[in-house]
């Protein structure tokens, strides 16, 4: 059996407070392993950005805990909090937030240059995730001048240059059209997933839903169901 | 370099609009301020030039004298009384007052005339042309070759002109250490000489020239000259009260700080606006990378290295301007006044710094607010 990469038990955050008080999350629970891709799924408003946050130590809940490899991090101070995302979180982000004034090897060196690497050592490595993606001959670009499939797979490789356990997707479809997508997805499912990794995805794209291993469903900041690969 | 100041620096210079605007800002803006403060330095550096170029360690006044130029004669006894204090070594009277000579030409011409004491000629200036003793030579006067020269018809030894229905020889042509501030020709005689020739008042000695026997002297020779009614100042004390006549007195300290006040607003202006939109734009950047796991104090550095390089090399370049400026006017213009100082410098360079601080400080405050949940949630 799969070793566990995170356990969330009773999770709960709320905005605003007294009359203006809003329920984003009520008290969720779920467990995701190493190994395995989980997608969170939901309409917009249904909590799983808010969610996926908790789970990555970017949104502090208002109650419940968050487990990473049996390390409850909301326990964290923000600097250890802060070393926890860069050594054991990889985004990937909806808008991909790669820096356009960086070339496209540069922007995935940048985990590797938080580490404190040397900047050199870091284009290097970065050039070995480039190629793991595919995109070793756009290294010298800027983002910008790569399409939105390519973008994907800069942001990608710049989540997974870390080598982090976790990786953590928003909505990684929205930008792009449909083909795009699956080509993404299976390359992710075939290339990035392995047994000493878990990748949660948050998305409400169906169209990707036949590589997940198991779909949580979300609404109004409740689980409601949850399915497992057929 | 640093990794992380290594992206700063990238996301700084690669952005090329920005950046410019930024230099573009902080130069002109230490351009103005050095332009303003080494124009204020040269006339405050020229109107003391007399008591520069005369080089005496003590100069006993009528404390009224604000400046050099506007002398208050004084009785001869103050000079015997001054000779008479314990630590003098000697004293010496100074004439100094304004005069028309009558060029070859028929044209009149203002001048500052200099009487050195026939005895010792204490302040005599250091001759181009000619021999110090000459000054004692029937008529004799020595001519100054400074930026006003040309006024007097570029005179040479054995020129001729005439003062106060007096003849005058050019005996000699003497350095100026440093040149006046009116734009008049100064011209070196002896006392006796300056005070027969020109219309004079009753008491002739503009200043006295003190030279002490040791510095610890100088409190008991300031405090014996008080008690005669006048003020005895060090040379340093004497061009600290010119200056601060033209700074407090004159109205032109407060136009020239004015000046450097609006010169420090348009550069904060035009970089603390730049700097802001640059922040803004790659605010959700900074959110990124705060997600990614970059901490506050390195989000920090980031800005205030883009901040302190801006500065510095607007700093550098505005500083480069202006000396190329006052360079090139110096050359074409010889009585351009301006001197650039390391109090102009560091006035300026403390102005860039508040630029850089403030400028940093509005986007530090953004970008430590910004919770990289907004990223995700857009």
């Amino acid at each position: 059996m799969a070793s566990l990469a995170i356990k969330a038990t009773n999770l709960a955050k709320w905005f605003g407070e007294g009359d203006a008080r809003t329920m984003a999350v009520k008290s969720v629970s779920f467990e995701a392993s190493f190994g395995e891709l989980l997608y969170i799924v939901g309409p917009s408003g249904s909590g799983k950005t808010t969610l996926l946050s908790m789970i990555s130590g970017i949104l502090k809940p208002n109650s419940g805990t968050v487990l990473v490899e049996d390390r409850d991090i909301w326990m964290m101070e923000s600097d250890e909090l802060a070393d926890f995302r860069l050594n054991k979180i990889g985004f990937v982000f909806q808008d991909y937030h790669l820096f356009p004034r960086l070339t496209t090897v540069e922007n995935v060196a940048i985990p590797l240059i938080l580490k404190k690497n040397d900047w050199n050592q870091s284009l290097k490595v970065a050039s070995e995730y480039l190629k793991i993606v595919g995109l070793e001959q756009r290294a010298a670009l800027p983002p910008v001048k790569l399409s939105g499939g390519e973008q994907q797979r800069v942001a990608i490789a710049r989540a997974i240059a870390s080598r982090p356990d976790i990786l953590i997707f928003d909505e990684p479809t929205a930008s792009l059209d449909g083909d795009t997508g699956r080509k993404i997805l299976e390359f992710v499912r075939e290339h990035i997933l392995n047994e000493t990794r878990c990748i949660i995805i948050v998305t409400h794209d169906s169209r990707i839903f036949e590589y997940a291993h198991r779909i949580i469903r979300m609404e109004d900041g409740r689980i409601i169901g949850e399915e497992h690969e057929k | 370099m640093n990794g992380i100041l290594r992206i700063a620096f990238k996301l700084l210079v690669n952005d090329r609009g920005k950046f410019t605007a930024l230099l573009v800002g902080i130069t002109f803006a230490v351009f103005l301020m050095v332009m303003m403060t080494s124009m204020f330095a040269g006339i405050l550096s020229r109107s003391s030039s007399t008591v520069t170029n005369i080089g005496a360690k003590m100069w006993v006044l009528d404390p009224a004298v604000n400046n050099v130029s506007s002398s208050i004669p004084m009785p001869d006894y103050v000079q015997d009384a001054v000779r008479s204090i314990d630590g003098v070594r000697y004293a010496v009277p100074l004439y100094s007052g304004g005069a028309l000579i009558k060029l070859k030409n028929g044209v009149y011409q203002a001048v500052t005339v200099i009487g050195l004491d026939d005895a010792s000629l204490f302040g005599r200036p250091e001759l181009i042309e000619g021999k110090i003793e000459d000054i004692y030579a029937e008529n004799g006067f020595i001519v100054v070759q400074d930026a006003e020269i040309t006024k007097l018809g570029n005179p040479r030894i054995g020129t001729e002109f005439e003062i106060n229905d007096h003849k005058g020889v050019v005996v000699g042509i003497a350095k100026a250490n440093i040149s006046g501030l009116f734009g008049i020709p100064t011209l070196y005689t002896t006392f006796n000489r300056a005070i027969s020739y020109l219309p004079s008042t009753r008491f002739t000695a503009s200043y006295i020239l003190v030279e002490p026997k040791s510095k610890s002297d100088i409190p008991h020779i300031k405090q014996e000259v008080n008690k005669l009614g006048y003020q005895a100042l060090t040379d340093d004390e004497f061009i600290q009260k010119i200056s601060n006549f033209y700074k407090y007195q004159t109205g032109l300290g407060i136009n020239v700080m004015l000046m450097t006040a609006i010169s420090f607003i348009v550069g904060l202006s035009i970089s603390g606006q730049t700097f802001y939109t640059f922040i803004l734009e790659n605010l959700e950047k900074f959110g990124a990378l705060k997600a990614i796991g970059a901490k506050g104090h390195e989000l920090v550095s980031m800005i205030l290295f883009q901040a302190g390089f801006t500065a510095f090399l607007g700093y550098g370049l505005g500083v480069g301007l202006a000396s190329l400026i006052i360079m090139s006017a110096k050359l074409r213009m010889p009585d351009y006044a301006a001197q650039i100082t390391n109090l102009n410098l560091g006035i300026a360079f403390v102005m860039v710094l508040i630029i850089a601080g403030i400028s940093s400080y509005i986007g530090i405050r953004r970008v430590i607010r910004i919770e990289p949940f907004d990223i995700f949630r857009g």
